[in-house]
């Protein structure tokens, strides 16, 4: 048991020291990276643009299920004008970040880890070192840059989207005023409320997207899986142990700043 | 540190590589010569890919020595290691194409990721390397768009883009019939001589790589079993070098030892 124990031991604390290695490296690699820019703009697309139409209606159906749920709980207190403070607060606080993280490494972090996991099989990978190009500067080094600046702005969007969620649900269904709730909005979220929102969605961007790539990046290490079902085993733990680090990563990031 | 004599572009002493328990090279050595066609013979699983792997600084050797141009590669010197990448290419069994950039995107990353060369200048030295692998009418199209050969001739061509001074080839002509397995060793032949690299061929085509080569090695058992011209390995007498030289004669011996009902020879 004991044996077993610390075997499990030094294997978390080898796969994390060659993960923060994995991440150091590919920041390092921006320096003599040719045309990163332009690569930043490829990744900024991926992360971004193919992925608007889940955080929209993500965020939309958020933001109408927490207007409903928000208005029976406040209706109780005869609390209803407080619903604008109620969604927008959960929103920027925890929702907004945790879920379009979670939907972005859905959609994006999978994408990521089975594209890099099939360009390790087919030599792509082998090709790029051949040639003298550092494959984690050409392939890693703007994704995580890209998803520093992504994030953020979509988790912005998914808030913004989920305020007028709950703007429907208590307004048109519910009927609170229109000018009750955005003043309740208004007041209720302070600048640190704002800073804390991009400081947690910056921070799963940059986690997410780094152990999505390290999964796809590495997936010829995977002894017990080959081939095909390599891949498979390396999209599948890049997406459960993204999602496990967004929550984990919440919960710290949240006791330092409350 | 010893040289490698000035005709001798690589100089290959003493690589050894295990698996686990599984020694594949125990003491590989291979001379090439500046400006040859050296062709790498072996039977399948006797690591001739992994023996080129180890020449391509792809996969570190357990031990032994590489020496590219007099000098020696090692871990600790990443100036010469890149040096050597910068004038070798390495031309994947695969093809190693990268799948979602067109042919034209294919051949100008090398250049763009490398070189200083200016946007219009990379241009056209991809358009002549595709130009003169008869590529020009697919500049756009996808490698999953192209035949095998095509795919083959994009490799070469985004190899030769860089102008190197050394091309590695690992099974160029693996899965081929033999009409294309002779295109291709065509090819390599011709584009050899036309751009003047030195080119090292992993394969298991014997006459093929006797036709087209310079010099023949044979790989057997983790060692360096045959090096010479392909006269001489056609003149050898040794028996591993005859019984892989001669494998379609033998075959048709034992073929016929079976119509007149005699048992298969077990093999060894």
């Amino acid at each position: 048991m004991v044996s077993f124990l610390g075997k499990q031991t030094l294997t978390l604390v080898y796969g994390l020291g060659d993960f923060a290695l994995f991440t150091l490296r590919s920041f390092q690699a921006i320096f003599g990276s040719r045309r990163l820019f332009r690569r930043i703009a490829r990744a900024g697309f991926e992360q971004g643009v193919r992925c608007l139409p889940v955080i929209l209606i993500v965020g939309m159906f958020t933001g109408l299920v927490l207007g409903l749920q928000g208005y029976y709980v406040l209706n109780r207190f005869g609390s209803e004008s407080l619903l604008g403070a109620l969604v927008s607060l959960s929103l920027v606080r925890e929702l907004g970040p945790v879920l379009a993280a979670l939907m972005l490494v859905g959609q994006a972090g999978s994408a990521l880890a089975a594209e890099l996991g099939i360009q390790r099989n087919s030599e792509q990978i082998a090709a790029l070192e051949t040639m003298g190009v550092n494959s984690l500067g050409f392939l890693i080094t703007p994704r995580l840059i890209a998803a520093i600046l992504v994030y953020p702005m979509q988790t912005a969007l998914f808030v913004t989207v989920g305020l007028w969620g709950g703007s429907l649900s208590g307004s048109l269904l519910l009927g609170i005023q229109p000018g009750v709730y955005w003043s309740a909005v208004e007041r209720a979220v302070a600048s640190q409320d704002v800073n804390e929102c991009f400081i947690k969605a910056a921070t799963f961007g940059l986690l997410t997207v780094a152990l999505c790539c390290y999964h796809g990046f590495n997936t010829h290490r995977n002894r017990r899986a080959s081939g095909a079902r390599g891949v498979s085993a390396s999209t599948t733990r890049a997406v459960v142990q993204s999602s496990i680090l967004v929550l984990a990563a919440d919960y710290v990031i949240t006791s330092f700043l409350v | 540190m010893a040289e490698a004599p000035p005709s001798l572009l690589l100089q290959v002493k003493g690589v050894h590589k295990r698996f686990g328990d599984n020694i594949v090279l125990s003491g590989t050595d291979l001379d090439v010569p500046r400006g040859s066609l050296v062709t790498v013979l072996g039977r399948s699983g006797t690591g001739k890919s992994v023996f080129l792997k180890c020449l391509a600084d792809i996969m570190p050797a357990d031990e032994g020595r590489v020496l590219f141009d007099g000098k020696l590669l090692t871990a600790t010197d990443p100036v010469t290691r890149a040096e050597f990448r910068r004038r070798c290419s390495f031309l994947f069994q695969s093809n190693a194409l990268f799948d979602s950039l067109t042919a034209l995107e294919n051949v100008r990353l090398p250049l763009e990721q490398t070189s200083d060369a200016s946007d219009a200048e990379i241009q056209e030295r991809s358009l002549e390397a595709l130009r003169q692998l008869e590529l020009e009418q697919h500049l756009h199209s996808y490698p999953s768009q192209m035949s095998g050969g095509m795919q083959k001739r994009l490799a070469l061509a985004r190899a030769i883009v860089t102008r190197p001074e050394l091309v590695l080839f690992d099974e160029p002509t693996a899965g081929l019939d033999p009409l294309r397995r002779n295109a291709v060793f065509l090819m390599i032949a011709k584009y050899q001589r036309q751009f003047g690299f030195t080119a090292v061929i992993v394969t298991h085509d014997v006459q093929e790589a006797m036709a087209a080569s310079d010099r023949v090695a044979l790989l057997d058992q983790g060692r360096m079993h045959f090096q010479g011209t392909p006269a001489e390995f056609a003149q050898s007498t040794d028996a591993v070098v005859t019984s892989f030289r001669d494998s379609a004669v033998a075959l048709g011996t034992a073929l016929a030892s079976l119509r007149h009902g005699g048992s298969l020879p077990t093999e060894d």
